[in-house]
């Protein structure tokens, strides 16, 4: 099983100050599918999420133990390099939080920073195509150029997703990415993703049960800092194992 | 129980009275401005303007007997032209009266005048000299008290020719300090602000900015950082001539920088601006919302990245209104340049750093003490022309605000 996972953690513990937010949380994520991340607020899915491209770094009171592996390396080794690492791991936010730039110079500007392109016309290519495989290029391809926060919600969120492909990253992580978004956006979003999986490893967190069913493969359940279970999506909605996890896809709790 | 309509109408009227006290308290502060603006108009106006006279020269008079090419004697001339033009022949009392109606330098410009002439025109010219300070301060208000009973008559004479008249000052933009109050202008004082603003601004600007994105993008949160922080803040309070006095210590005394010099002056006042611009570039990056950051990071930016790229770019508009209001601020200062010696009788108008000078509000503060009515029209004048700077930046500071201004 190990040998096919794109990230495998082992034994995480993360702690923010004296207090534990992670109890030694083991996960394998698998390649090319969605695997959600369920649980009440403040369980420590978003943690675990942050702690996968190293987002939790800038965050000064927190320590963390364990391994992450990506590909089979440690991406807490000392000889990583965040830049390189958050280059091949993409995060989208739970609010859409475009560049205050035109929607060209959002999408343009990871690849320009990577060194991707060294034309033009190779940078105009990765646009186009990363706009497209958002899903939102028929709706601004005349108005690549007016400014990013002039679009809607929804397709400010579409574009934070074309922004985190136009690196083409290994995996996305997905911080509930719909939460800030209305029902119509949402579904275009989830639909999103169920495209993406063809061509990236996507990790969501997400507080919508429903959503968790419509979208991932492989779900898991947090619980005050513990990985209660875990399995396919299937499993864990129709015959979960554990008292808890019964408990709050029910809505008994949470 | 009280009659509710009663009540409802006490309360209304409580209401009515409250919001009259508030309005009162904007009406009175304003009508007090208006009429200290007002007055500073009014007092200043009769300073941008000069009388001249106008004096009738043709070859014959600079081939007169007395006047020698090779060695000229301006000042005769200027009284021989006046005599001629008011066709009198004085007396020896009244050639001690006669020059006394137009400037001391009257006679420097018909120098200068005659010195961009061809040899000897042809045709008769017209020369416009400067009148005194005492025959200015006759036409303009009236005021007698200080002519003899000739050069009333003179006046008069001139006055029926037209050939007294009133023009735009062009010397007060030109001239320095001077101890004659028709001589006396403000380009000295204008330069010497200007460049110690200048030296402000270059010291002032990059290391405020670099200080403040260090504490905030740098610097770990501890005791010495929050120590660090309140000491900044409370440097904004310090009253500004102790700046002055380590400016006279430190600059002077022992780096043995030059005296009175928009050098040292720019420095000393950079020292005042340089919290003032640490805190408003601290704020206006501490505004900048963290998602941004994180939006940047997260598609592999590094931190040097995100700041130059991201973080500061939108934080510049905050950080430039800080400083254009630090430095106007800087530019009405007096109080530390008083200690290294920029509150000083200059003549010449500065050239360079280094140079001696003084600046816009130490030049008012000097000409406010002196009694002549022309001074205090030019003390009024060089106030306008400070308001009307500060006016100007204060502008500039909002433009660049409204201009820039982002919404996320």
């Amino acid at each position: 099983m190990s040998s096919t996972a794109k990230i495998s953690v082992r034994q995480l513990q993360v702690y923010y100050g004296s207090k534990q937010a992670l109890k030694n949380v083991s996960l394998e994520i698998l390649p090319m599918q969605v695997t959600a991340l369920i649980g009440p607020s403040g369980c420590g899915k978003s943690t675990f999420l942050r702690c996968l491209n190293r987002m939790n770094d800038v965050i000064e009171s927190c320590r963390i133990h364990g391994e992450i592996l990506l590909d089979g390396q440690n991406i807490y080794n000392s000889d990583i390099d965040v830049v390189t690492l958050r280059a091949k791991v993409g995060m989208v936010f739970q609010k859409p939080n475009p560049f205050p730039k035109s929607i060209y110079e959002n999408v343009a500007y990871a690849p320009k920073l990577h060194g991707l392109a060294n034309k033009r016309d190779d940078l105009d290519q990765i646009v186009m195509t990363s706009l497209e495989k958002a899903g939102l290029l028929a709706e601004v391809k005349d108005r690549l150029k007016d400014p990013a926060l002039s679009l809607s919600g929804g397709q400010q969120q579409r574009l934070c997703i074309a922004r985190a492909i136009a690196i083409n990253p290994d995996v996305i992580l997905m911080d509930e990415p719909c939460s800030a978004l209305d029902p119509i956006a949402t579904a275009k979003v989830e639909e999103l993703i169920d495209e993406l999986r063809v061509n990236f490893t996507i990790v969501i967190v997400t507080h919508s049960m429903q959503q968790a069913a419509r979208v991932s493969q492989k779900t898991a359940f947090f619980h005050l800092g513990e990985l209660i279970e875990t399995g396919p999506t299937e499993d864990i909605f129709t015959k979960p194992q554990d008292q808890r996890t019964q408990g709050y896809i029910t809505g008994r709790f949470g | 129980m009280t009659n509710p309509k009663k009540h409802l109408k006490k309360r209304l009227s409580r209401e009515k009275r409250f919001r009259f006290v508030t309005f009162l308290s904007l009406a009175i502060p304003i009508t007090f401005l208006t009429f200290l603006v007002g007055h500073i108009f009014y007092q200043a106006w009769p300073a941008f303007f000069h009388h001249y006279i106008d004096l009738e020269i043709n070859a014959a008079d600079l081939q007169s007997s007395s006047f020698k090419e090779s060695n000229p004697d301006y000042r005769l001339l200027t009284r021989q032209l006046l005599e001629k033009n008011l066709e009198i022949t004085a007396t020896p009392q009244q050639r001690r009266e006669l020059p006394r109606m137009l400037s001391p330098h009257a006679s420097d410009d018909l120098a200068i005048t005659l010195e961009k002439l061809p040899s000897s025109p042809t045709t008769p010219y017209i020369v416009s000299l400067p009148t005194s300070a005492i025959i200015d301060q006759y036409m303009t208000t009236g005021d007698n008290s200080k002519l003899t009973a000739n050069q009333q008559q003179w006046i008069a004479a001139l006055e029926t020719q037209e050939k007294i008249n009133r023009a735009f000052d062009t010397s007060f933009w030109q001239s320095g300090d001077s101890r004659e109050p028709e001589e006396a202008g403000i380009w000295g004082s204008i330069m010497g602000s200007f460049l110690t603003m200048i030296i402000t601004l270059l010291l002032s600007l990059p290391f405020g900015t670099a200080a403040a994105l260090y504490l905030e993008e740098f610097a770990k949160k501890n005791f010495l950082s929050r120590l660090i922080e309140i000491n900044i803040n409370n440097l904004a309070a310090v009253p500004s001539i102790i700046f002055g006095l380590l400016g006279i210590v430190v600059f002077l005394g022992i780096f043995g920088l030059p005296r009175s010099s928009p050098l040292v002056g720019g420095m000393v006042l950079a020292l005042m601006t340089l919290p003032v611009i640490i805190i408003a570039a601290r704020a206006s990056l501490r505004a900048i919302p963290n998602s941004i950051r994180q939006a940047a990071l997260a598609v592999g930016a590094s931190h040097a990245q995100v700041i130059w790229h991201h973080v500061f770019p939108l934080a510049l508009p905050g950080i430039l209104t800080g400083t254009i209001l630090g430095m106007a601020r800087a530019l009405g200062e007096t109080a530390p340049l008083m200690m290294i010696g920029m509150i000083a009788f200059i003549v010449d108008i500065p050239s360079g750093f280094t140079d001696p000078s003084t600046v816009l509000p130490a030049q008012i503060f000097m000409w406010s003490d002196l009694q002549e009515t022309a001074f205090v029209e030019k003390t009024y004048a060089a106030i306008l022309v400070l308001i009307v700077f500060l006016i100007m930046m204060n502008l500039l500071a909002i433009i660049i605000r409204q201009r820039v201004e982002k919404k996320w």
